[in-house]
């Protein structure tokens, strides 16, 4: 598959701020592409400059191998689903759906039939005159999706589209999204910080954090080889502890040796180890690897979430037996659930979970990425 | 704050039954009767018969039209302009626009009087190039000029206020749709600054139709709108032609407010989106 | 392009801002100047003309009291009005505010010849009164318009905690509601005192014999006597007074929005 876009060293500033460093991204075609990251991380402003409402300040832009910096956006064969749909309110939904196509100058005879085919794809049929104003938010939404692809463009781009909806309809949405991409065939490029979304939804996952590229690669890829501790923590939950790698396939952390499935790194090389909550079993002190205290117990339906304290380091653990508070047991882990990463910026910042508590989980639900907000600047 | 408090507004219903609603209703009285009392439409139509009014009401229409056009036509690209500009405090700068309407409507006139006279400043410096004088002072074009330089501010708000209120992306969305700037400012911008462009010019036409002191300042008398007529019926006491007249007026205000009313109702509708 | 563009922009702009102000800049030019429309050097000459000029500062004086009884009469009369409307009906309140807000929508001509016409069929002729009355009529919707909003944000449980803690609805109303509402009514209030301050038509129709504001004065006197030196100094000090007034509005506003940003905060801790 051909690269179709490629942003190579862009970088932007707002009002003397880095929003993006030196970006350098490869996008193939027909590929479901989601950028993601916390609010401030880069990640709209990226797409906006794919979209051409944002010229970079530095760096090149690829569209099939042709420079499009300079191009206009009515010029660039990329269409918008804009984050609060953008749909003009002075017309209905017909004449939104149909406005590309006027634009583009495509018989006045063949229009009427495009428009039904798209809104047919958006399960919109019958709604042509409708007042757009009117629309519930999934339907706004539809309207906004058939709008942007009736040009059949190359790429479509998508700025959060779901934010705005509530968590049923953003299920459904996802899976439908999902089946038009596939049946179109066109690229998307999705913009959120929902990093659920993001794993059920990608081929391609590019996560971001203070505008740079932390990471690209598959769902898989990026959940069970997260490349440093702000991916680890920011996809799903993670014990982040610092270790040693005393050579391939063995490393120390927390006073204890274990084998591991990871190697090339120097000797005595400190690392970050990653293992989730779920690839820890619980088991009696006597058999466990690391040996601590139950502080506390949450019951979360299939499983218990449970913090152990480890020599002062709170693990998280996810087990489907009772585990009593102030009980004393002992973990295991398997060798293939020890990830280990290279030291980075982030390490130590992260995946400990001495000051959480349930009450912070339960609030940001379920965006729990916007309590991480706060952190990044503003500009996104 | 309770259901009891509904008697505090007593007094200010008195006041608008008493001072606003019992006065247009005596207008229409006067306005609908002769000098004995009896019911006629005779002010209404004589007021739109006399041929001396008929040229007044067509130089009125004319004058008020120009100037609303006018008005539109430096307004809506200061808009724009003003749209783009990025600064802090806007909103202040805004103002600035509005600050001179405050100088005093009289001295205003007498300031744009200074300008214009045959030994004023304009022909001063026209002297001072060695160009011919200009006669602007007491005639059409001097009354047009101070119109539209009282009536500016009350375009330029609303139009401002409708186009600034415009979301980007809209804009943003129209490109991406294959629009070019032209285009998107037919098809996407203008239209939904439509109820603002509306609301200025009935701000400014409904003044501009019922001046008379303009008229009288920067026309030197020799400028006659309908509001000079009627302004001369005050001073001679024939209240009922004058009100005759001033419902004529009044109609045209109606008709202009309804207007803008459906201006108001479509903004309301773009708000719900943006 | 882009910077070719802007500087267009930002050229129009100082263009209308050029002919926008230079009306008031030359008032205020030529006011320190002896000569009626050259620059002559500075002297204070029309300053003391004016000051001299008892039936110009007479007029101007009536301006400014008439400017600030009748705001002062509306902005109370208004703001209780409010604190009713706010407990209206909703039909009878947008009623009642289409009927309030007539003369902010209609001619100034029409809504002066019918005042004139109301008090002369009551009261025979035009006096002080039938001034301030009009004056009262035509600044009340500004006052309703600025307090009516702030009234609305006001949260209504705020004023049921004072009465909770133990104050009396009158308490209630000058310690917590009045505080709250201030900015908007002291705007209103300025705004009217400006209304009132440079209105001719509705003066002009309801004043009795013998009695002038600035505008007609200026008016009346114009024909005979024309531009007199005193009018440049007039302007200036007017000028420069509504600015004050002006940066007064907006350092209250400024205030105002900052206290609402604090109190959120708090709100949120």
């Amino acid at each position: 598959m051909n690269n179709i876009i490629e942003l190579r060293g862009i970088s932007k500033s707002f009002d003397g701020e880095k929003v993006l460093d030196r970006i350098d991204l490869c996008i193939r075609d027909k590929e479901f592409v989601t950028l993601l990251g916390p609010s401030g991380c880069g990640k709209t402003t990226t797409l906006r400059i794919i979209g051409g409402f944002v010229t970079p300040d530095a760096g090149d832009l690829i569209f099939d191998g042709k420079r499009i910096n300079d191009i206009p956006p009515y010029q660039r064969p990329v269409n918008t689903v804009f984050q609060k749909y953008a749909l003009f309110p002075h017309m209905n939904v017909y004449d939104n759906v149909a406005f590309g196509l006027k634009q583009a100058k495509v018989p006045r005879a063949e229009i009427p039939g495009r428009v039904r085919e798209m809104l047919e794809l958006v399960s919109l049929s019958g709604f042509e005159k409708k007042n757009v104003t009117l629309l519930s938010g999934g339907q706004q939404q539809r309207v906004a999706i058939a709008r942007a692809l009736i040009n059949r463009p190359r790429v479509l781009l998508l700025d959060e589209p779901l934010g705005a909806l509530d968590l049923k309809l953003r299920k459904d949405m996802q899976n439908e999204l999902k089946k038009i991409q596939k049946a179109t065939g066109i690229t998307f490029i999705y913009v959120t910080h929902d990093q659920e979304e993001a794993l059920s939804m990608s081929d391609v996952i590019v996560v971001m954090a203070e505008g740079v590229i932390q990471q690209i690669g598959t769902p898989t890829e990026i959940y069970n080889e997260p490349t440093n501790a702000f991916v680890a923590d920011f996809i799903g939950e993670s014990n982040i502890v610092d270790g040693v790698m005393l050579s391939d396939c063995r490393v120390q952390f927390s006073g204890q040796t274990f084998t591991c499935v990871d190697g090339g790194f120097s000797r005595n090389e400190p690392v970050d180890v990653v293992v989730r909550p779920e690839d820890v079993d619980v088991v009696h002190p006597e058999n466990g690897m690391l040996r601590g205290t139950v502080t506390s117990v949450t019951f979360k339906g299939d499983y218990y979430e449970i913090i152990v304290d480890i020599g002062g380091f709170k693990w998280m653990v996810e087990t489907s037996d009772f585990v009593a508070e102030q009980a004393h047991i002992g973990l295991y882990i398997e060798p293939d659930a020890i990830h280990i990463m290279k030291k980075s910026k982030y390490s130590g910042k992260f995946g400990d979970y001495s000051t959480f508590s349930d009450e912070i989980e339960t609030m940001s639900d379920p965006d729990t990425v916007d309590q991480k907000n706060e952190e990044g600047p503003a500009i996104d | 704050m309770t259901k009891k408090s509904v008697w505090l507004s007593g007094p200010y219903l008195a006041w608008i039954v008493g001072f606003i609603v019992l006065p247009l209703l005596t207008i229409l009285y006067y306005g609908l009767t002769d000098t004995e009392g009896g019911l006629t439409l005779g002010n209404v139509i004589g007021a739109v018969a006399d041929p001396l009014n008929i040229k007044a009401l067509g130089l009125t229409l004319l004058l008020a039209t120009l100037a609303t056009v006018i008005c539109l036509g430096l307004a809506y690209p200061l808009a724009l302009c003003l749209t783009k500009l990025k600064m802090k405090k806007k909103s202040f700068f805004i103002f600035l626009f509005i600050l001179p309407m405050w100088m005093n409507f009289m001295l205003q006139m007498v300031a744009i009087n200074t300008i214009l006279e045959d030994n004023g400043v304009i022909n001063a410096v026209l002297t001072f190039i060695g160009l011919p004088k200009l006669h602007i002072a007491n005639t059409f074009g001097a009354v047009l000029i101070g119109m539209v330089y009282d009536y500016f501010p009350f375009m330029l708000l609303p139009v401002y206020n409708a186009v600034s209120r415009i979301d980007g992306d809209l804009i943003n969305a129209s490109k991406d749709l294959g629009a070019n700037s032209f285009k998107t400012f037919l098809y996407v911008s203008f239209p939904l600054s439509l109820p603002g462009v509306i609301s200025g010019i009935t701000m400014v036409f409904i003044p501009a139709v019922s001046d008379f002191a303009i008229a009288q300042m920067l026309g030197g008398g020799k400028i006659q709108l309908i509001g000079n007529i009627v302004e001369m019926n005050f001073t001679k006491g024939q209240y009922h032609t004058g009100s005759g007249l001033a419902l004529i007026l009044m109609a045209f205000v109606m008709l202009s407010s309804l207007l803008t009313k459906d201006g108001a109702e479509n903004e309301g509708g773009g708000m719900i989106v943006s | 392009m882009k910077t070719l563009f802007s500087g267009l922009r930002k050229t129009y702009i100082g263009l209308i801002l050029a002919l926008l102000y230079s009306p008031v800049v030359l008032m205020i030019v030529l006011s320190f100047s002896e000569s009626k429309t050259k620059w002559t050097g500075f002297s204070l000459v029309k300053y003391q003309a004016l000051f001299q000029n008892e039936r110009v500062m007479d007029a101007f004086i009536t301006s400014i009291l008439l400017a600030l009884l009748s705001a002062a009469v509306a902005t109370v009369l208004g703001t209780v009005a409010c604190i009713g409307l706010l407990a209206m009906k909703k039909r009878l309140r947008s009623t009642v505010n289409a009927v309030a807000n007539i003369p902010l929508l209609n001619a100034d001509i029409v809504t002066g010849f019918s005042l004139m016409l109301f008090f002369a069929a009551i009261v025979g002729r035009m006096s002080h009164a039938t001034l301030f009355i009009s004056h009262v009529t035509l600044v009340l919707p500004y006052v309703v318009l600025n307090v009516y909003p702030k009234l609305c944000q006001f949260d209504r449980s705020i004023y049921d905690a004072a009465l909770d803690l133990g104050a009396s609805p009158v308490q209630a109303f000058f310690k917590v509601l009045l505080p709250d509402v201030f900015p908007g009514l002291l705007t209103g209030f300025l705004l009217a005192l400006t209304i009132s301050m440079d209105d001719f038509t509705i003066t002009y129709f309801t004043k009795g014999r013998g009695l002038d504001t600035l505008s007609t004065y200026i008016y009346n006197t114009y024909h005979i006597k024309g531009i007199l030196p005193e009018y440049y100094a007039l302007a200036t000090i007017l000028f420069v007074g509504v600015l004050l007034m002006i940066l007064l509005i907006q350092a209250i506003n400024v205030r105002s929005a900052a206290r609402g940003v604090s109190a959120k905060a708090q709100g949120t801790k």
